[in-house]
């Protein structure tokens, strides 16, 4: 596609390639991988809330200037064709979640069973995400599509985003390609280490102690990887806003199963969440980092440390209790 | 059976008890200044003031996080200012009040935009403006009923200076000059009480609970003690059936409250007794107010 027409441009110049993420946690895997050989711009930063991110004119320029412009997909950024259509983006548009197998967005009450039918559901999952990509080109930007797009939360997954982005950026600049797959190796060893630590931890959870609940639905592939069960007042998207019926059903849950910690999100209101945990009188077991990482001086800096922190987070305040 | 109905998310759920007792309190001090508002002809004073208290509400919140007080108190500073100055220009220059307060809030307005976009926060600022029912903490009922019974005494004490503007300013004027302190009492009252309402339904959802109860009551009651006890039985009343909706049809609970004041306001204008639709239908039979 555009990105034959892009490639020689860039081989020419010594200069870093202008590289576009749409947020932090994808800005940190691309700047692992690209090292000083990018210049890296980072749409919605540290601490910030992409469901619903409004693009500023700064954002559409560094979109026009830039070679690779590095999404999710599977329709996080609701917000990304208005700005590709504003601004005069001509480089390569990559999407990490392109082969990764999305999770289809849970409906209310049914909880449990999607996880068990998981596996049953895959193909026709696959196929749908398909059509999904085709329904975003025609403008279904506000709301989330029939998957859940926080694929992040699985090491597993980020390895698929690792080698994704690593191949369109040697793609864009296949002078530097040696230095980009020689990034990727190291950071997929370190990725693959904590995977098997984030493992070993939760499988020395015991069984009745793995419900966690959480503001909104951003954990469900974490929740497939290392076997958890999440639970949220909030929908998928930060965008909706909670029924008292969803909030009954969730305090009544809590009651009924003996949950006994709940965990707020840096990126939501958590004013639901922490009623809630007034009513049922559980404690709030920590923060949880879901759609963006901290700013520099907090536990989540990196897309690792996030996953480490996450990780520490949920088995201290569930094998306390 | 319709009792458990009503009553078993109440006594099940704390955080429904909150909700309705805040509901109330909003329902008590709002709906007196939504028929004042009503009165004076300046039902979309309220709309406009709730756009002007917006930005110092997310001011604060930029301050200092999802903070009470601040919000609290940036939503009073924004809100007062706007009142203050449109009402100023108004009794001092040959602009008339409604427009110097459209532009007075459309600077506020933007001005509060122009601040929240260059500090540059991604936390989405709508939601946190939509205020959350089903969320309100000690503090915020607190804050909630101290508001109402400050709103309730000054209310109490301006009542008959309130009354004569209504019926006649000029008058008020000519044998007073309590008319402009009148007036500017009530515009900060306008102001308390939104930023009450802020905490519970949001910017936006307050003026709902204000206005609508007010321009209901009017086709049942003809005095004014008529209209401020009808209109604050319908926000009640409204409030409880759009809790109870949200809570068995999964309905998001500020616009479901919102909703339901509209359908009484909406029943009331068919069938209300005073200048309903049907009562200009049927011959023979006018009650006029």
């Amino acid at each position: 596609m555009a990105l034959s027409l892009v490639a020689p441009v860039l081989a020419q110049s010594g200069q870093p390639m202008p590289v576009v993420t749409t947020f932090s946690i994808l800005g940190d895997i691309a700047k692992r991988i690209g090292g000083e050989h990018i210049s890296l711009t980072t749409l919605v930063g540290p601490n910030g809330d992409a469901h619903v991110y409004q693009p500023t004119p700064a954002d559409a320029r560094a979109a026009s200037e830039a070679q690779v412009l590095i999404v999710n997909g599977l329709e996080f950024e609701g917000w990304l064709d208005r700005l590709i259509d504003a601004s005069d983006f001509n480089g390569m548009k990559v999407v990490a979640t392109a082969d990764i197998e999305p999770i289809a967005f849970k409906e209310d009450g049914d909880h449990h069973e999607e996880d068990e039918h998981q596996g049953h559901e895959e193909d026709t999952a696959k196929e749908k995400h398909v059509n999904s990509k085709h329904e975003d080109e025609e403008g279904h930007d506000d709301h989330h599509g029939a998957f859940d797009p926080h694929a992040w939360q699985s090491l597993e997954n980020a390895i698929s985003y690792v080698n994704r982005i690593t191949a369109s950026l040697a793609e864009s600049n296949p002078k530097k390609a040696t230095d980009f797959y020689q990034n990727r190796a190291t950071y997929v060893a370190e990725i693959e280490m904590l995977d098997r630590e984030i493992r070993a931890l939760m499988t020395n959870l015991p069984e009745g102690k793995r419900t966690v609940v959480t503001s909104h639905d951003a954990f469900g592939y974490f929740a497939v990887t290392y076997g958890l069960n999440f639970e949220a007042p909030q929908g998928m998207s930060t965008e909706s806003e909670a029924s008292a019926k969803d909030v009954a059903n969730l305090i009544e849950q809590i009651r009924n199963e003996g949950i006994s910690a709940v965990f707020i999100e840096t990126i939501t209101d958590n004013r639901l969440l922490e009623q809630i945990a007034r009513e049922t009188g559980v404690t709030i077991g920590g923060t949880l980092y879901s759609d963006a990482l901290s700013d520099s001086n907090g536990p989540a800096s990196t897309y690792l440390d996030m996953m480490r922190h996450n990780a520490m987070t949920l088995t201290k305040a569930l094998s306390a209790i | 059976m319709i009792w458990e109905t009503i009553f078993d998310p109440f006594t099940d759920f704390g955080f429904m008890r909150r909700a309705l007792f805040g509901c109330i309190a909003i329902s008590v001090s709002a709906t007196p200044v939504g028929v004042f508002l009503m009165l004076r002809r300046m039902s979309l004073t309220g709309d406009a003031m709730a756009h002007a208290i917006l930005p110092g509400a997310a001011m604060g919140y930029l301050v200092s996080g999802l903070s009470l007080g601040a919000m609290t108190i940036g939503g009073l500073i924004a809100g007062m200012t706007v009142a203050l100055l449109s009402g100023f220009v108004a009794r001092v220059t040959a602009l008339r009040e409604d427009a110097s307060l459209a532009a007075f809030y459309l600077i506020s307005l933007a001005l509060g935009v122009l601040i929240v976009s260059t500090r540059g926060s991604n936390v989405d600022l709508m939601h946190v403006l939509f205020g959350t029912v089903l969320a309100l903490d000690n503090a915020a009922l607190i804050l909630l009923c101290s508001i109402a019974s400050l709103s309730l005494l000054i209310l109490a004490i301006l009542f008959r200076p309130l009354v004569m503007e209504c019926v006649d300013q000029q008058f008020l004027r000519s044998v007073s000059r309590l008319s402009a302190l009148t007036h500017f009492t009530f515009l900060a009252l306008v102001v308390l009480n939104l930023v009450s309402g802020f905490h519970a339904l949001g910017t936006l959802m307050a003026v709902g609970i204000m206005i609508l109860p007010a321009a209901a009551a009017r086709f049942w009651a003809g005095g004014i003690g008529g209209l401020i006890v009808t209109s604050m039985s319908i926000a009640i009343l409204s409030s409880l059936t759009g809790l109870l909706l949200s809570y068995y049809y999964s309905l998001p609970s500020g616009p479901a409250i919102i909703l339901v004041a509209g359908i009484v306001y909406g029943i009331s204008l068919v069938l209300g007794l005073i200048g309903g639709l049907a009562t200009r239908i049927i011959p023979n039979n006018q009650l006029n107010t």
